[in-house]
């Protein structure tokens, strides 16, 4: 029996801030999410027409075209470095960068920290789902000891690829930052604190506060090789074990 | 419990399931119908017990879920 | 009205990229170029702009795309090693058709070399350096007053044709003092607006820079769309001078600081009864080919001298080719040749 809408309240529908494409990621992949949270926080914030985005290389390259913002699309790694070069000289605008594991925690690992050392007022989205998804599931340097890839097919060893790196602990060690914090997906819960976290992470950029970070426990059900629902689980069991959740750095809160 | 409703973008939804296990109701299901990109889509399998908590949205990864709730008198 | 001032090479670039209108300088220490960031860092921020010391290159350059793409006059500056690692942000600079000025003082290399003055990044500045089908526009200042002249002009050919454009000095340009007399810096005001840049999408549809492309067919149109541009700089960008050249019979070609001693060369050997010429391309892209041809035609020999192997004598020969002979003289490592060099180098061949 079709129900009249017209009568009823829009309780969830698309953020205005998104454009009408369709996102490019695999079934059940957490970058959708973020990227709706995102979304919804620059129409709450009412944002839109003065943010400028910063596109990474991997599978969010394409997130220049989500969003109804300015864009670059930039090399791989350089994001916080680009969104530095934007930020100074448009200081009155709102530059978030959106970058993966790869791209912020490992061949951008000194435009990462020195972005945050510097303290520029940008927002930073850090996707961390432990793998190279785009290339083809090979390891990150979030990859969990033991864990399969197609560069570790027997699964990581500590001895010779290292340890998961904590990379917002190492940012969290700086003065400068403001707001470090790690979220995860993996349940209506923790989808609605990292959407207050990301909110937060903007609001303070635009009360000019200062560099924050969100990393998002994200999934790669793919690359996994795992049912969405199952990569789920295997955030709220295993990962969040290795990549504690919680703030940082919160200053001033 | 106010009346709530599930809509269904058909062509961003990529049949994830992960609405269907976030619906505290029960009211998603896979549809076994398949969109033009070949997903099995979800659908409201079970209208009548959906309360519009909009929980299936949240963790929607492509926002193919609109929801409404039923007005509820003042 | 202009102003009088002593500078050395490094600060000669410095302050006309700030009368320019640079709003964001990002570098990274490296010697011979230290003076140029050490002024950017004392007069950009009592200006109200942007100096950073970048982490490195890598950043610097990327500090620039940012600030290029937001729509700003924007500069950075380094020597040989360091813009090794700045390749990759002028690729992308390039193919997101984006406005920059990138300074390279020259150093001895290959690897660390040494931080005397060589001319050994050619092929690196004007063949490509990082990858994928580009150019930018080089220009090769040979005194320190046209280093300042030519760093304004980078900025507005930057802007003009959307493309990185380059300055490429050597350590001794970069050292040496001159008197310089310095323009009246520009209104920023008075540019030319950039309705393309990342400034935020107030009333429009999103502005996206990028030099990506999945389809083929598309990746072609944006490299046609780039060749296009290139073709355009080659028909109204390229300058070069030539001096004492129309009654020549041999020329000298060389560039930068080495044109200068070569002048002296050519003096030394019209002295000495040689009619001698020189030609000095400005522009090391575009070359001046077709210029450069024209001159061979009524020479018997054209000799090129660069402190290198012999990089820009490719160009040459490709400008000359079976219309005279084309000896070179090099030096490298930091050695500088001197008049009395090339005068011995242009004793032997005109005979």
């Amino acid at each position: 029996m079709p129900v009249d809408t017209a009568r009823m309240t829009k309780v969830f529908s698309r953020p205005q801030s998104l454009t009408e494409a369709r996102l490019t990621y695999c079934p059940g992949c957490h970058h959708g999410i973020i990227t709706r949270i995102i979304g919804q926080t620059l129409d709450e914030l009412g944002l839109t027409e003065r943010t400028i985005g910063i596109a990474p290389v991997g599978c969010a390259v394409f997130a220049y075209l989500w969003y109804r913002c300015d864009a670059l699309q930039v090399a791989h790694g350089r994001a916080s470095a680009v969104a530095t070069g934007v930020k100074r000289a448009r200081p009155d605008r709102i530059v978030f960068s959106y970058q993966g594991d790869g791209d912020f925690a490992s061949i951008g690992t000194a435009e990462s920290i020195h972005a945050a050392n510097r303290g520029e007022n940008i927002t930073v989205i850090f996707v961390n789902n432990q793998i190279y998804g785009m290339t083809g599931g090979e390891m990150a340097p979030t990859t969990l000891v033991d864990q399969r890839t197609t560069t570790t097919p027997e699964g990581r060893d500590p001895l010779l690829c290292g340890y998961p790196i904590r990379f917002s602990e190492l940012i969290a060690q700086l003065e400068a930052p403001v707001y470090v914090t790690r979220q995860a997906l993996y349940d209506t819960r923790h989808i609605m604190d990292c959407t207050k976290a990301i909110k937060k992470a903007f609001q303070n950029q635009v009360d000019g506060r200062g560099y924050s970070l969100v990393e998002v426990l994200a999934t790669c059900p793919t690359n996994w090789h795992m049912s969405p629902v199952q990569a789920n689980q295997h955030v709220a069991n295993t990962v969040t074990k290795v990549f504690p959740l919680g703030d940082l750095v919160n200053k001033g809160a | 419990m106010p009346r709530g409703v599930v809509v269904v973008d058909v062509e961003r939804c990529k049949g994830c399931g992960l609405c269907v296990a976030a619906c505290p109701q029960k009211v998603l299901a896979q549809s076994g119908t398949l969109n033009r990109s070949g997903y099995d889509v979800v659908h409201a399998q079970n209208p009548d017990a959906c309360v519009g908590c909009a929980f299936c949205a949240l963790t929607c990864p492509d926002t193919a879920l609109t929801v409404f709730r039923e007005k509820t008198a003042p | 009205m202009g102003e009088r001032r002593l500078l050395r090479g490094n600060e000669a670039i410095a302050e006309s990229a700030i009368r320019a209108g640079c709003q964001c300088y990002f570098a990274y220490p490296i010697t011979p170029q230290g003076e140029l960031v050490e002024y950017m860092a004392r007069h950009m921020p009592r200006l109200g702009r942007t100096f950073i010391q970048a982490e490195s290159e890598v950043a610097a350059i990327n500090m620039v795309y940012g600030a290029a793409g937001a729509g700003v006059r924007t500069m950075t500056s380094s020597s040989s090693p360091g813009i090794s690692l700045k390749q990759e942000g002028i690729s992308y600079l390039a193919g997101s058709n984006l406005p920059a000025v990138i300074v390279n003082v020259v150093r001895g290399g290959p690897g660390l070399g040494n931080i005397a003055p060589s001319q050994c990044d050619y092929f690196q500045a004007v063949k490509g350096g990082g990858h994928g089908d580009y150019h930018m526009i080089v220009l090769g200042p040979s005194t320190v007053p046209e280093a300042g002249e030519l760093t304004m002009l980078a900025f507005d050919l930057a802007d003009r044709y959307r493309t990185p454009v380059m300055i490429l000095a050597d350590g001794l340009l970069g050292q040496m003092m001159e008197p310089v007399e310095l323009p009246e810096p520009i209104d920023v005001s008075q540019l030319p607006p950039k309705p393309w840049a990342a400034t935020g999408a107030r009333g429009r549809e999103p502005n996206i820079i990028l030099s990506f492309d999945l389809g083929p067919e598309n990746l072609k149109k944006m490299n046609l769309d780039l060749q296009a541009k290139y073709d355009l700089i080659r028909k109204h960008e390229v300058r070069y001078e030539e001096t004492q050249t129309a009654d020549a019979e041999i020329i000298v070609v060389a560039y930068g600081t080495i044109a200068r001693i070569a002048k002296t060369a050519i003096d030394m050997a019209r002295a000495e009864g040689i009619r001698a010429g020189l030609f000095r391309p400005i522009t090391l892209w575009p070359y001046p080919y077709d210029a450069l041809r024209a001159v061979a035609d009524r020479v018997k020999t054209v000799l090129t001298v660069e402190m290198s192997a012999g990089q820009m004598w490719e160009d040459v020969r490709l400008a000359v080719a079976e219309r005279a002979k084309t000896p070179f003289y090099g030096e490298m490592g930091g050695i500088v040749p001197t008049p009395k060099g090339i005068l011995s180098e242009v004793k032997k061949h005109a005979r």
